[in-house]
């Protein structure tokens, strides 16, 4: 017990700390100290910047697709096809039928004045390297609709949930239990299927079922995070003069709870995809020929026996989906690591 | 204990009324004509006969009429039986399998299940072994590598995983064929010498004792085995490290090792029990997951199990054999998932002691 009857100054070691006085740029009052480590942690680890960078990658891809790969006709999610033939073709083979126009960089790096197919063709003859390349832009959109709309959807259910508890918060989270039961990409598989006739063969179905079983997981974090966020005082005093409940909630509680889930959101991006490109390869969504990577996965079912000799058809497209996938898992990963409250205050 | 099993027993009449109204909700998107494939196996182009099959189904009836109707069907009053009705089983007509969509379930679900069985071992065990060993050695070298294995794993699609593993295995040294049997293999399977015991097509042939056909069922799971695994390893290593450097932490291990005992009793009889805790969760969801995850490889590799069924009707956009199966599906899991509940309360001495 001596140690506490001596006094600090008597102690030599012992000082009283002095803080630093820190300087609070601009970011940081925007978002808050706590946000403000996150964006800080996500933007110092080696992984997350890795992430970053194939992410950028194929957004250039996306902008550029037109540049890098001319389209043909009118609509440029069509792949162009080199004949009709079902046998593929192998990689580097000349473009004979109607090839498309060259695009600027060809020549100086091909050193040639034909189209050839740089990744061969699929079955049937479509152009593996063109639905690589415009497949990019099929996933920043199909990913970018489902991301945005199972964010809000989850967010307000959440919400609702959260702020008014007792039966209504029962009530939903029941209804949220409901949905996850069934396994998540058969669930998604029955609603397209069931929706495709209503909307013919598109983007649309897949991404309506991606929607509807998608939001749960929102909801439950926003829930979280607003059941803490609601107790803070300025709630209680926002309550007191008598605001009413939406605004309270949209205003006050929502701006200082949201940003974890908005986060999660932007990351989920690569999962989107993967269940997207999931969903075409078991033959649901867009027509036959349609510029995504599950579709051009899924030419090379129907040569499983000869793929020692066509094995382009799966390496590059699967290749490609895998590094856009890992670009947001990198990112997610850190994220994790940052999220994580044993880290809090480590950064 | 008890209250929180009674509480979790309660939850499940309300699950399964949510799965089936989910269900009857998606069948509604239908029109009539089409939802009439539920109770006839030809849909008729007469439109006089169509609209006699809609008023006889009451298939333009209220929503709460027809829901209890979906659910417990009708009696014939010329025959006496029961037309329709899903809990009884009737889940309509299957046009891509051509047979009672019940029939299809009941010649798919055993190789499903037989599959999901021989996977849950090396799900389970490398996965937690993964995920102990890297705890263990944080920041070392096994606890990088299968930091990037869980990364690249959760990265892959299984579709990819398993074309990957067909371009390797199968076109290039034909080691593991896809498919269920070979055909000398179905041809004794189907004659009349074996005999079924089980329906799960590896231990009956070890009932019959056959082990050379048993072999060559075996062999043809093998891949899909291992794609069903290596994206739960990802998960199970994930959990598995982060509860067991949270257990490590700890006081009591703490203790033991200041006791002085072996490092190797420390992790393995004192740490590793209560990390298991939050795996056992994850380990009866994850073979529930298996379930659910069949769809794609079985796909992939063209293994006649119930996922396979299930995206063939999808692709053939055959809606009362794909609603079928997800009512089948449904009722498997919210069973599973209580057994895991409440396996987790006898486990967990915080919730049995509570």
């Amino acid at each position: 017990m001596s140690e506490i009857a001596t006094t600090p100054s008597s102690d030599v070691g012992l000082r009283p700390e002095v803080i630093p006085l820190r300087q609070i740029g601009r970011l940081e009052r925007f978002l808050g100290p706590e946000n403000y480590r996150i964006v800080l942690g996500l933007s110092k680890t080696p992984a997350s910047i890795a992430g970053f960078i194939l992410i950028l990658f194929f957004v250039l891809v996306a902008i550029f697709a037109p540049l890098i790969a001319p389209p043909v006709g009118n609509d440029p999610y069509k792949i162009p096809r080199d004949g009709f033939k079902a046998q593929p073709q192998a990689m580097g083979s000349e473009w004979k039928v109607r090839p498309p126009p060259l695009p600027f960089w060809w020549k100086p790096i091909m050193k040639t004045d034909h189209w050839v197919h740089i990744f061969g063709t699929a079955q049937g003859q479509y152009d593996v390297f063109y639905g690589i390349i415009w497949g990019t832009r099929t996933a920043f959109k199909t990913g970018l609709i489902v991301v945005l709309a199972t964010f809000l959807i989850g967010t307000v259910i959440g919400s609702v949930s959260a702020y008014y508890g007792g039966a209504v918060d029962n009530i939903i989270m029941r209804i949220v239990d409901v949905f996850l039961t069934l396994p998540f990409i058969l669930a998604a598989l029955i609603l397209a299927a069931v929706i495709t006739p209503r909307f013919g063969r598109s983007l649309m179905p897949a991404i309506l079922a991606l929607v509807t079983f998608g939001w749960m997981g929102y909801a439950r974090v926003i829930r979280g995070d607003i059941l803490s966020t609601k107790e803070r005082d300025y709630v209680m005093a926002a309550r007191v003069i008598g605001v009413k409940d939406s605004r309270i909630l949209f205003r006050h509680i929502l701006p200082n709870a949201i940003f974890p889930t908005l986060v999660l959101a932007s990351l989920a991006i690569g999962d989107v995809v993967l269940s997207f490109a999931a969903l075409s390869f078991l033959g649901i969504g867009t027509d036959i020929g349609y510029a995504d990577w599950g579709q051009v996965l899924s030419f090379a079912r129907n040569w499983i026996i000869s793929l020692d000799q066509y094995w382009y058809i799966v390496v590059w497209p699967g290749l490609t989906l895998v590094l856009f996938v890992m670009g947001w898992n990198l990112v997610g990963d850190a994220l994790r690591d940052v999220l994580d409250p044993r880290m809090r205050g480590k950064t | 204990m008890t209250t929180y099993i009674i509480r979790r027993l309660l939850l499940v009449p309300v699950l399964l009324f949510g799965v089936t109204v989910l269900i009857f909700a998606m069948l509604q998107l239908l029109s009539p004509v089409e939802r009439s494939a539920l109770y006839v196996r030809d849909i008729p182009k007469n439109e006089k006969v169509l609209d006699g099959i809609i008023k006889k189904y009451g298939l333009d009836q209220p929503l709460h009429v027809q829901y209890w109707r979906w659910l417990v069907g009708t009696t014939n009053q010329l025959t006496g039986g029961r037309e329709g009705g899903i809990l009884f089983g009737n889940f309509g007509y299957s046009r891509v399998g051509s047979q009672p969509v019940a029939d299809l379930i009941n010649t798919r679900f055993p190789n499903t299940l037989d599959l999901t069985l021989w996977a849950v071992a090396p799900v389970i065990l490398v996965g937690i072994w993964l995920g102990v060993q890297a705890a263990v050695h944080q920041n070392g070298l096994i606890d990088q590598a299968a930091r990037i294995f869980s990364i690249v794993g959760t990265s892959f699609p299984t579709f990819v995983f398993g074309l990957l593993m067909l371009l390797i295995f199968y076109a290039n040294v034909q080691w593991f064929p896809p498919g269920r049997l070979s055909e000398w293999a179905n041809a004794i399977v189907t004659g009349g010498e074996f005999r079924t015991y089980t329906n799960l097509l590896t231990f009956d042939a070890l009932l019959n004792g056959r082990v050379d056909i048993f072999w060559d069922a075996f062999k043809h799971m093998i891949l899909p085995i291992l794609t069903l695994s290596y994206l739960s390893w990802a998960t199970f290593l994930r959990v598995t490290r982060s509860s067991m450097l949270e257990v490590l932490r700890q006081d009591y291990v703490t203790t033991a090792r200041a006791k002085g005992l072996h490092e190797r009793d420390v992790i393995f009889k004192h740490a590793r029990p209560n990390a298991m805790i939050s795996v056992v969760t994850l380990a009866g969801f994850s073979v529930v997951g298996l379930l659910g995850g069949v769809v794609i490889t079985e796909t992939v590799f063209d293994f006649p199990g119930i996922g396979k069924a299930a995206a063939e009707a999808a692709g053939a956009l055959d809606v009362v054999t794909i609603l079928g199966f997800a009512l089948f599906n449904g009722v498997i899991l919210i069973v599973a998932n209580l057994v895991v509940d409440v396996i987790y309360a006898f486990v967990d001495p915080r919730v049995r002691l509570s």
